[in-house]
């Protein structure tokens, strides 16, 4: 994975993506013996629908991948347990994911880590984080450090004076 | 005119300096054309035939002398030394650099303006009546509603990637001149029962390649819920758009695909979380927006008594609207001279025009969705002298509401996306039709012209509507008869156009329109019928058979026959 920015900072990632195809190789057994038990593993959302309770067994943290396209009910159960929602952009300006993101934050109460994963872009984080995002694993051929500049653009825009503009 | 605050001052700046940077590393080779393109998109840059093409916003219309002159500025020194103004109420250069755009806006923030969200998948600019504010028929001053909607839809980070363009038109009067029933919202001031003011919202209207007229999906929205329910609409839309398919896009097709009631159904489930939360106006925060607005302080006048008779009486009748102060007139300046194209304007008559609109008319002016220029508060006393002065610079041309004012998008001539050329087709049918006389006998009547089926000139709602298409690399030109873009009068709401028949070569559309005409002039049971009125009463099979003969039509029914047999 390429650069990922936390909070508006470089970071580290912790997390190891779990598909399902690599679940279902150890032979449905519910242990996940190709990571250490402690490790945090990121599982798609199907996956954390047919095996929650072997996922939640595990010592380490368990985060939930979705699509923009995804409804937030269908992942409302994995919210109190998910320490990572990561929402995957198919395609930079397919707008979903910021509405997703909006609806997690603000209807759902969530308040752990939300990246976005897939085709993030440098010119996109800073709408991105407007909605709610606070991690995003950019694109491999994005440079981390100098996209850290898009979040202190238009600053002036969430400094509206009047209260309808305090809703975002 | 709303003056910026410091707020919004900062904002156009900021965003001038974004896209400077990311214009430079466009062409430092750092972002692709596909990763540039919407990021250039919002800023109003478009890559046309000869040249990027650059839209300017003048939201809801509205725009003041100096701005004017900024404009003409533009034009002179990053143009060919002229605009073009929109059926959006934006101006339009044809002939930037790339490379100065973000100089250029860096100028127009100089004068509280902008270029964003002019273009691209997102909440466009917000149009309106050109008569706001001094309309006699007025229910509420839709500026400061539109107002509030630039400020919520601008940088609003949510709707930045819809599926597709996204129109919204607000309505403050009891006749529709912003054509609601055609965009993807529009919202119809009403008064409640208790006075208080609110909207009749319709949705998924719209043109293009499938015309749909509105469905108003909620009767009456209090003004407090305005945004709340925007953001409940726009949420249904960018989650379950289609995404897949450009021209299967827009919220009508959604609307269409699931149904009015089902869409109604969504929109007021989300708009039930949203409802009285924070996003929900108050009294405070809308006068304080209000009195932003630099308002024309009116002297106590009466109403005159003008002389109705020659040229100046003429202009009148047509050219000047009814205001409501007395004393004071809007009129139209005519953009639709015969060899001009419809909407252009040189930089040395926006220099003239914001002089007179400062002598004139408070230092404002406004552009009409029918590309012309509205000064809406002139004194009567005032009208014959700003008529000489217009007559010299060649606005006052008297064909406000006649077939000559027609509305035209720049077309092949510019338009990358055009299929035919618009422009020459429009001055063909001025020339046939230049004498003033006949028109006046003709009565109202809408004639729109668009390049292709993005219907940028709104053919579909003209009452004549000729649409450019594309037959095997040649441009032909299909009719439609009998839209019409709102409830201008009563009784005649938002109609589309009916095709009536095979497409014409260009050199015949002169020929055909005057045949439309000759039948509705026989077929007319007074004055008083316009041609829309006409084609409504009687349908479109006598227009039909009057263009294309009674032979073509039996021939065309023998084809329909064999090929249902």
């Amino acid at each position: 994975m390429a650069g990922l920015i936390r909070n508006a900072q470089l970071s580290e990632d912790s997390w190891r993506l779990l598909d399902a195809g690599a679940f279902l190789r150890v032979g449905e057994s519910g242990l996940i013996p190709d990571f250490p038990p402690g490790a945090d593993v990121l599982v798609p959302l199907r996956l954390w629908q047919c095996r929650r309770d072997e996922l939640l067994q595990r010592e380490g943290r368990v985060g939930v991948l979705v699509d923009g396209a995804d409804e937030p009910q269908a992942l409302a159960d994995a919210l109190p347990h998910a320490a990572l929602i990561a929402i995957r952009i198919p395609v930079f300006t397919d707008g979903r994911a910021y509405s997703l993101a909006r609806l997690l934050r603000s209807r759902f109460g969530y308040a752990g880590e939300l990246r976005a994963v897939g085709d993030v872009l440098r010119d996109q984080l800073l709408y991105l984080q407007r909605c709610g995002f606070d991690a995003f694993a950019l694109r491999a051929d994005q440079d981390a450090r100098r996209a850290l500049a898009a979040f202190t653009e238009l600053g002036a825009a969430v400094r509206r004076p009047y209260a309808w503009a305090r809703a975002a | 005119m709303y003056v910026y605050d410091a707020i919004d001052q900062r904002l156009v700046e900021e965003r001038v300096s974004q896209f400077r940077d990311q214009t430079r590393r466009y062409l430092a080779g750092e972002l692709t054309d596909d990763e540039f393109r919407p990021l250039r998109l919002q800023n109003g840059l478009y890559v046309e035939r000869h040249a990027p093409m650059l839209r300017v916003a003048i939201p809801y219309g509205l725009l003041a002398s100096r701005q004017l002159r900024q404009l003409a500025h533009i034009a002179r020194a990053y143009d060919r030394g002229y605009g073009h103004f929109s059926t959006r109420q934006n101006i339009q250069f044809n002939w930037p650099r790339l490379e100065d755009a973000p100089e250029i806006l860096g100028e127009l923030a100089g004068v509280q303006m902008h270029a964003i969200q002019t273009s691209g998948s997102c909440i466009r600019n917000v149009t309106t009546d050109h008569f706001a504010g001094v309309a006699p028929d007025e229910i509420v001053d839709s500026f400061l509603w539109c107002e509030l909607v630039r400020q919520w839809s601008a940088c609003n980070p949510e709707f930045a990637y819809l599926p597709r363009k996204f129109k919204i038109a607000v309505n403050g009067a009891a006749a529709d001149r912003a054509a609601t029933y055609v965009h993807d919202i529009g919202l119809q001031a009403l008064r409640g029962l208790d006075g208080a003011a609110g909207f009749r919202v319709i949705v998924g209207g719209g043109m293009g390649r499938t015309p749909v007229i509105g469905e108003a999906i909620r009767e009456f929205l209090p003004w407090r819920h305005l945004l709340t329910y925007l953001e409940a609409i726009l949420r249904v839309y960018n989650r379950h758009g289609r995404r897949d398919n450009k021209y299967k896009a827009r919220i009508k097709i959604l609307l269409k695909a699931i149904g009015p009631a089902a869409f109604r159904d969504r929109v007021e489930a989300e708009w039930a979380c949203l409802r009285d939360g924070p996003g929900t106006l108050n009294e405070d925060d809308v006068q304080r927006i209000d009195a932003r607005f630099a308002r024309p302080q009116y002297e106590a006048l009466q109403d005159l008594r003008l002389p109705a008779a020659g040229a100046f009486g003429a202009w009148q009748r047509r050219n000047v609207h009814p205001h409501k102060q007395p004393g004071y007139a809007a009129v139209t300046l005519s953009l639709k001279k015969t060899g001009v194209p419809p909407g252009d304007v040189t930089a040395e008559q926006m220099d003239a025009l914001a002089d007179l609109a400062e002598r004139y008319s408070f230092g404002e002016l406004r552009v009409s969705h029918e590309q012309n220029l509205i000064f809406a508060d002139v004194r009567q006393a005032d009208l014959h002298a700003l008529w000489l002065r217009l007559r010299a610079l060649g606005f006052a041309t008297p064909n406000i509401g006649l077939l000559t004012n027609i509305i035209a998008c720049p077309g092949g001539d510019y338009c990358s996306l055009a299929n035919a050329k618009s422009i020459p087709v429009a001055e063909a049918i001025q020339r046939r039709f230049d004498a003033l006389d006949d028109l006046h006998d003709i009565g109202e009547l809408d004639l729109n012209i668009s390049g292709c089926i993005n219907s940028c000139g709104h053919h579909h709602v003209g009452h004549i509507g000729i649409l450019g298409v594309d037959k095997q690399g040649a441009e032909w030109y299909q009719v439609t008869i009998g839209g019409n873009q709102g409830l201008t009068r009563p009784g005649a709401p938002a109609a589309l156009g009916e095709v009536i028949g095979p497409a014409f070569a260009r050199d015949d559309v002169p020929d055909v329109i005057e045949r439309l005409i000759e039948i509705y002039l026989a077929a007319r049971e007074s004055e008083h019928e316009r041609f829309v009125d006409t084609v409504w009463r009687v349908g479109i099979e006598p227009f039909k058979e009057g263009v294309y003969g009674r032979a073509h039509q039996e021939r065309a029914t023998e084809r329909r026959q064999l090929a249902a047999a």
